[in-house]
This record gives structure tokens, C-alpha cells and sequence, in this order.
């Protein structure tokens, strides 16, 4: 007759079963904690709260072995890429402010997985703050110099930081978002996930030619409708995917002053193309692209005499913007606008910002009947050459209007040339070359993302953990390798799982 | 500018709209709407055997036209009004005395938003219609002069007075509005997506205007809205209002006008029959391919300064460039001709057609 279970294994077994219902488990003692865990992964029942009330607890032998067993928070995107690795995509980030602890830290569940380029305003003091977690390159102003040339940096200041990180990232597409900018929530209350719905965007067509009443036809739940003609039904590569603002909308600061207490609240549910030949403007807060097709056709051109550390004191965005627009429907490639949204925090007097200048507002007054006319000729054919042609209309016909513009043609040739030299250099991110200097910020870099409150490792505690649970853990490690059928076991590891519960079933703790 | 604090009610507008209905079968629809309609003058077009009665539900205000009234009133003019198909609607525009057009089809009914409350969509077609519209730059954050929206930073101030909307194009929950070879191999797909946007479609683009959920300016754009030559006897069904839209829209983007889609919804509630429509659509669907070039680059030229002008003139083009895809373009064109005519001459004498009114 076989012996009969001990209490406190029957015990553990159904509290495996009713994890759902613990809020605490600090009280248990660490044997019967350690061994909780174990089952718990056994049993297959360890998921994203399970395992934060099992690393709540704060004991050393279950956070080293998480570790361990290289367990790691897995998020699902709201909306799963099939295709797209998350080494297909860089998210840069423009530093104008130097502690972004807790910009990263809101970010963290959507962030996490990708590569962070995080560029400091040159103009910067301070040094950056970021936490551990990430896997990320800062770059800093040194940086810049030895990328560009010391005369360059200028075009990298303030806002324009970021298109720093567009010049030397390496991946396919690049997500950018201010780092005055959260997750935000849709209206059903779940955390938008602003890379998957912005790698939706790119990664299915857009629509430019014909409007469709329904949107974007891509979407579930929608397709084109009655009256879309046929031929044009597969669409176009979408290139530039632009994203919305709650709380503090894009606005100008003549608006914002007229409207001080004005927020967005509305979460329109909708992505939809822009039509091909109309103008946009196109923010920089929130925003992605394929980085080779549009990347050359980003940049820091039209800089303000007055340009300022706000938002609504520049309008290099809006000016690439509008060039990428024009470029895009040249070549035949599509802009997507709506979803997703971000919730961008208040910031700035915009009273204080309207004594300063409306040069930026002049500004759009005199550019866009130059880009509803302006044609691209043919011959230009890759990004960068519409990029030099648009840099040779604007001259011609705007160079006499503002001197501006003159800067801005100048500072667009000088673009595309650092594209063709730095943003094409074939090196793998954390080469040096263009690296990452340390002196500038605290928190370490990390290879590869971890869970966020792994303990310095205590060695002796680990080389005793180890020897306990060595084969043990070894076997679980080699199971969990395996790919298996869902909810069961194979039979040789629920083999070695009854042998080893035959032999310690009268005393199945570690202890000795 | 309206103070943030008190959002100024929209005008009812109910001696200055009428309400235009084609109907086949019965107009019990309407109870659904009566809070909303019971104000507005309706102009029922009864199409198919004028010898059946459609009843009307009491209380209303309407008039209603048969067959037999529209051969009466237009005389031999009367050819360019479609026979068993909805594009007969268009004739009430034309016997229309009002300044705005609301129609409607008798399988829509009232739609709810997310939050549950009913959709008076007349109500934001009036709005749409009464504010205008930025087709010459789109604005990111849609419908700027929506409450709690405004135009985004890059916008140019000088466009921020926008121009007069000439249409107002709502949508449908439920049963989206597909062609068939879409219905056959989506029959269950249903629209549950409340999406909470008004926009200008950007001057120079063409959409496919759904004449099921519509409202527009008759002042200004009515002699455009011709729903062509449909259904009996026709080679082609299920494309007046596609037609009319590009008419349309062409003509708005040479006057300057604006076209707003989106906002309301309705809820549309019959599928019709897939392999009906696709009979019905066959042509169209290969004559589109044709449609859609010649309307992206049509041109009017500058001397078309009234939409009659605009109208005619389109009607010259499509029977220089279209007659060669099929003669029903030739034909089409003619139609055109003696709608902008008919349109002048009841429109212009002050005379009253009577219908069966009440």
C-alpha cells in the first residue's frame, strides 16, 4: 500500500490551487515558500501576479531562482505582431529633461522588450537619469560631435535631439515619443500599447488613393466599401504612422493661451490614411516609421530664430513633416494618422511662450502653397534624392521670402548627406564607434531585459541553493527548453517527478 | 466663440429642411424616429407600382410622390428618373423647397452610442452642415470646430476660417454598407465600431458617397446630387449614389465647398441579398476602373461658376470620354442633361408641383 500524502504536501498542493486567492505570501516560511514555487511551475499555474506575489515576498532563494530559471515578465501586445521581432525595432527617445526615471518606469510594460535610444539634449546640463532594465544607448553630445562634426550639432538641439537616434539606429522601424508623454488609457480602460498598434500601422497597407468611409480597411471588423474600386483595394506600403495626443493636445500656443483649460478627453477610435496630396501636419510627439524609406526625409531643418524647450516653440516637425508628405505621395507610399494615442502630461505657459515669437505660425503661412505646388521630378526615385530636390525648391522659392528657409535647404542637404555617411555605417548597435559614454547618467546598462527587482547576487547563497537544487532545477530548466503539448507534462518529466515524489513523499523539503 | 462653460443648441432648422424618403414597401421606420422627424415636412418617393398605398404613419407632415406624379410633373422629362431603384430619391430633392436635404432609407433606424443614449443623427447632420469645413489641410485631431476639439499646432491660421459644407456624409452600425462580392465572403461581418470623428475629406479625393445616411445643402450643391439612371430597364444598379458622390465632389472641390464624413451613425438593420446586388453591380464594378481616372482628373474650367454649369459641362465630359466604355454612359450623360434642365425649370418658376400631400 502506498503511504498516504503528508498534510503539509496536501496542504501546498491545494495552495497551488487557490493561488488566486493570496494577497501576501510573506508569512510562509522559507522552505515551505521555495518549495510553493517549485509546485506552482510544476502545476503550470505561474503567471504575471502569481509571480509578483511570489517576488513581493523579497526572499533572497526565490528571486535567484527566477533568475535562474530565466523567467521574465511576457507581456502580450494589445494587438500581436506575427511578423515583426522586437529586434526589427528601436524606440528613441529625445532627452530634454534629466531624470527620466519615471517616464521609463510608466513605460516599462510596453518599452521593456525593445532597444532604447535615448539622446540627451546637447544643450543639456544635467546629467540623465535612468533606470536599470532597460536595454538602451545614451548618447550625449560628445557623442554627436564625433558622429557629425562639432559645426552639425546645432541641428541636433532641443526637440531635435531624437533625429540623432534616427541617424544611427540600425533596425527597421523606429518609434519615437516624447518623453513628456505616458501610456495612455483607451475607453474601455485598458493600457494602450502605442509600438503594437503603431507597428500594425506600418505593417498594413494604407489607402491614399480613394477614401474609404469605414477607415482604415486593414482593421478588424472593417474592409472597404460599396463603391472602392477593386484595383486599388491592396493598397500601398505604409511608411509614416503618426499618433494622437489625450490631456495636452498639439496645439499651438495662441490656441493653448485662448484655451487654457482645454484637454483633449475624446479617444477616437480611428486609423485611417491620408489621402494622397493632402497636407497634414505631422507631430513629432508620437510618431514611427519605416525607418529606410522615410528616415532620409525626417529631419531637423527649419529651426525658429526664438526656438524654445516647448513644443509649441518649434515647428521642425511640422516642416519634415510636410516634406516626408510630399515625398511619400511622390514615391507612392503610404501616412496613416489616429490611433495611438499617448497622454502627454502639462507642460509650459503658453502666455509666456506667445510673448517670445509667432515666427512659426508666419512661417506656415508662406509654406503651404509651396507644397500643395511643388512637384518632384521623376528622376527622383529613392528618398534621398527627393529629399536634394526639395531641398532645391525650397531655395528657389522660398529662399527670398525668410532666410530661413535658406537654413532649412542647407540644413536638408546636410541631412541627407549624414544619412548617406553616418546613418548608413554597418555597424551593430553596442560597437563603439558611435557609443555610449558613461559619465553622463547612473542606472548601468543592461544586455538583455530582466525582471525589475532582480538583488544583487549573493554568491555563497547561490552556490548552497545550487547544490540543494541543483539536478532538480537542472531537470525543470531542461523540461521547460522542451516544447510541449499545452497543460501536459512529457511523460519522461512526469516520470522523474513521480520517482522523485516516491522518494520524498514522507519528507519533501530541501532541507537536510 | 461660444463660452466654454454652455454649448449652444443646435437649430432645429424645421422650416428650412425637408426629409426625403424612398420607400417600396411601408414607412413603419418612422416610429422609430418620430421624436426626432415629427417636426420636419417628409417628401416620400414611392417607387415601384404606384398603385399600391404606402401608409404613412399619423402625425406626420409629407407629401408623396408616385410614378404617376413624377411622369405628371416632368413630362417627358421624367426619363431621367430611375424606375425600381431608390435612386428615385433624387427627385424629391428636386421637388424640394428647402434649403437642406436629410434622406434616409427605410431600413435605417435609430443607432446608440457607446454610452447608450440615442442618436439623434438629424440633429448632427444640421451641425455638420451648419459649421464648416477644412478640405485645404487636413487637421489631425479631425472636426476642429467640434467641442473639446481645435485646430493642431502646424495648422495654417489662414485656413482656420474653413469654407461652407455642401454635404454632410453619416455612416451605419450593424449592417456596413459592402457591395457583394465583399457580403458573399464576409455575410456576418457587422460594423460595431462607434467611431467618435467628424472629418473634411481633403479637397481633391474622392469616397464613395452612400446615399443611405446623407444630408446636404440643396442651396448650394442640390443640382449635383443627381442619382442617375438605375434599376429597370438600366444595365447597372447600386452605383446612384456612388455617381452623385463623384459628381459631387468634383464640383465641390471647384467651388470650394466642403464634404464632411463620419458622425452620425444610424443603425442599419437589412442586409440585402448578395447575389441580387451582384447582379445588380456586375457592370459597375468593371466600369469603375473606367469612372475613377476620368473623375480624379476631370477639370472644370474656370467659366463653370454656378454647379448647373459645373453639372453640364461633366455631362459633356463623361460623353467625350465614357460613351466608349459602354453607350449607358452616352445615355447617362443625356440624363444628366435633362436633370439640370428639369432641375431650372421647377426651381426657377416659382411653380408648385402637387403631390399627395397631407
Amino acid at each position: 500500500m502506498r503511504t498516504p500524502p503528508s498534510l503539509l504536501s496536501l496542504t501546498i498542493e491545494k495552495a497551488v490551487l487557490n493561488l488566486s486567492h493570496f494577497s501576501d505570501l510573506s508569512p510562509l516560511p522559507d522552505h515551505i515558500l521555495l518549495d510553493l514555487f517549485l509546485r506552482t511551475i510544476k502545476a503550470g499555474k505561474l503567471n504575471e501576479k502569481v509571480l509578483k506575489l511570489f517576488m513581493a515576498t523579497g526572499k533572497d532563494e526565490v528571486l535567484i531562482l527566477i533568475q535562474t530559471l530565466n523567467i521574465k515578465h511576457i507581456l502580450t501586445p494589445v494587438l500581436p505582431t506575427k511578423d515583426i521581432k522586437d529586434s526589427d525595432i528601436d524606440i528613441v527617445i529625445g532627452a530634454l529633461q534629466p531624470d527620466l526615471t519615471s517616464f521609463l518606469n510608466e513605460w516599462r510594460p510596453v518599452f521593456s522588450r525593445f532597444h532604447l535610444i535615448i539622446v540627451k539634449d546637447p544643450d543639456l546640463k544635467e546629467q540623465l537619469n535612468i533606470p536599470e532594465g532597460f536595454d538602451h544607448h545614451v548618447y550625449t553630445k560628445p557623442d554627436i560631435e564625433k558622429a557629425v562634426g562639432a559645426s552639425s550639432t546645432i541641428l541636433f538641439s532641443g526637440y531635435s535631439c531624437r533625429y540623432f537616434g534616427y541617424l544611427v539606429s540600425k533596425k527597421k522601424y523606429i518609434i519615437s515619443i516624447d518623453d513628456d508623454c505616458l501610456p495612455a488609457r483607451d475607453n474601455e480602460g485598458n493600457l494602450v500599447d502605442p509600438v503594437a498598434q503603431h507597428i500594425t500601422n506600418l505593417t498594413t497597407p494604407a489607402t491614399p488613393f480613394f477614401f474609404n468611409t469605414l477607415y482604415d480597411p486593414f482593421r478588424d471588423g472593417a474592409d472597404f466599401v460599396r463603391g472602392y474600386p477593386f484595383s486599388l483595394r491592396s493598397g500601398v506600403t505604409c511608411a509614416l504612422s503618426c499618433g494622437l495626443w489625450l490631456n495636452l493636445a498639439d496645439y499651438d500656443a495662441p490656441t493653448q493661451a485662448l484655451k487654457p483649460q482645454q484637454r483633449n478627453s475624446q479617444y477616437v477610435d480611428l486609423v485611417m490614411t491620408v489621402p494622397a496630396r493632402a497636407l497634414l501636419p505631422v507631430s513629432g510627439i508620437n510618431i514611427a516609421f519605416e525607418r529606410e524609406m522615410v528616415g532620409p526625409a525626417l529631419f531637423p531643418a527649419l529651426r525658429l530664430a526664438r526656438e524654445g524647450k516647448l513644443r509649441w516653440e518649434t515647428i521642425e516637425d511640422i516642416w519634415s513633416g510636410m516634406c516626408a508628405k510630399v515625398i511619400c505621395d511622390h514615391l507612392g507610399l503610404g501616412v496613416k494618422t489616429g490611433l495611438p494615442y499617448v497622454w502627454r502630461s502639462d507642460k509650459g505657459d503658453p502666455i509666456e511662450s506667445l510673448k517670445k515669437e509667432w515666427q512659426g505660425v508666419k512661417l506656415m503661412e508662406e509654406v503651404v502653397p509651396f507644397f500643395q505646388s511643388v512637384r518632384l521630378p521623376r528622376t527622383a526615385t529613392t528618398t534621398e534624392d527627393c529629399v536634394a530636390e526639395m531641398a532645391k525648391s525650397v531655395r528657389e522659392r522660398l529662399g527670398s521670402v525668410d532666410p530661413v528657409f535658406n537654413h532649412a535647404a542647407d540644413a536638408m542637404l546636410q541631412w541627407v548627406k549624414l544619412w548617406k555617411s553616418v546613418g548608413s555605417v554597418s555597424s551593430t548597435p553596442g560597437d563603439e564607434g558611435v557609443g555610449s559614454s558613461d559619465e553622463d547618467y547612473s542606472g548601468g546598462e543592461s544586455e538583455a531585459p530582466e525582471c525589475s527587482r532582480t538583488p544583487p547576487v549573493d554568491r555563497e547563497l547561490k552556490d548552497k541553493l545550487f547544490r540543494k537544487y541543483g539536478g532538480y532545477i537542472s531537470t525543470l530548466k531542461h523540461e521547460f527548453s522542451k516544447k510541449k503539448k499545452k497543460g501536459t507534462l512529457p511523460k519522461e518529466a512526469r516520470q522523474i517527478l513521480f520517482d522523485w515524489w516516491s522518494v520524498h513523499n514522507k519528507w519533501p523539503y530541501p532541507t537536510v | 466663440m461660444a463660452s466654454p462653460s454652455t454649448v449652444p443648441a443646435t437649430p432645429l432648422l424645421k422650416d428650412e429642411l425637408d426629409i426625403v424618403i424612398p420607400t417600396i414597401r411601408n414607412l413603419d421606420f418612422l416610429e422609430m424616429w418620430r421624436p426626432f422627424f415629427e417636426p420636419y415636412h417628409l417628401i416620400i418617393v414611392q417607387d415601384g407600382d404606384p398603385s399600391k398605398t404606402i401608409k404613412v404613419p399619423e402625425g406626420f407632415d409629407y407629401e408623396l410622390y408616385n410614378r404617376n406624379d413624377i411622369n405628371r410633373i416632368l413630362g417627358p422629362k421624367a426619363s431621367c428618373i430611375s424606375f425600381k431603384d431608390s435612386a428615385c430619391r433624387c427627385f424629391g430633392y428636386m421637388v424640394s423647397k428647402k434649403k437642406y436635404i436629410f434622406t434616409i432609407d427605410d431600413d435605417c433606424f435609430v443607432a446608440k452610442d457607446p454610452s447608450g443614449k440615442e442618436i439623434n443623427a438629424l440633429e448632427q447632420h444640421i451641425k455638420n452642415l451648419l459649421s464648416p469645413s477644412t478640405p485645404n489641410f487636413f487637421n489631425t485631431l479631425y472636426d476642429p470646430y467640434r467641442e473639446g476639439a481645435d485646430f493642431v499646432r502646424g495648422y495654417p491660421f489662414s485656413l482656420r476660417e474653413g469654407v461652407a459644407t455642401a454635404v454632410s456624409h453619416g455612416l451605419w452600425l450593424n449592417i456596413p454598407d459592402y457591395d457583394a462580392p465583399t457580403q458573399l465572403v464576409k455575410p456576418r461581418e457587422r460594423n460595431t465600431r462607434y467611431v467618435d470623428a467628424v472629418l473634411s475629406i481633403p479637397k481633391g479625393t474622392l469616397f464613395p458617397m452612400c446615399g443611405m445616411n446623407l444630408a446636404f445643402n440643396r442651396e448650394l450643391i442640390g443640382p449635383a446630387m443627381y442619382f442617375g439612371l438605375m434599376g429597370d430597364g438600366q444595365p447597372v444598379g447600386r452605383y446612384d449614389d456612388m455617381w452623385a458622390g463623384w459628381c459631387m465632389k468634383v464640383i465641390c472641390d471647384h467651388m470650394g465647398w466642403g464634404v464632411k464624413t463620419g458622425l452620425p451613425y444610424i443603425w442599419h438593420s437589412k442586409a440585402s441579398n448578395p447575389f441580387v446586388n451582384l447582379k445588380k453591380e456586375y457592370n459597375g464594378i468593371f466600369w469603375q476602373e473606367e469612372l475613377i481616372p476620368f473623375f480624379q482628373s476631370a477639370v472644370l474650367p474656370k467659366e463653370c461658376t454656378t454647379v448647373q454649369k459645373c453639372y453640364l459641362e461633366l455631362a459633356k465630359q463623361v460623353k467625350a470620354k465614357l460613351s466608349k466604355v459602354d453607350s449607358y454612359f452616352d445615355k447617362l450623360a443625356d440624363a444628366m442633361v435633362t436633370w439640370i434642365e428639369a432641375w431650372d425649370e421647377l426651381n426657377s418658376t416659382g411653380k408648385k408641383p402637387s403631390g399627395n400631400a397631407k
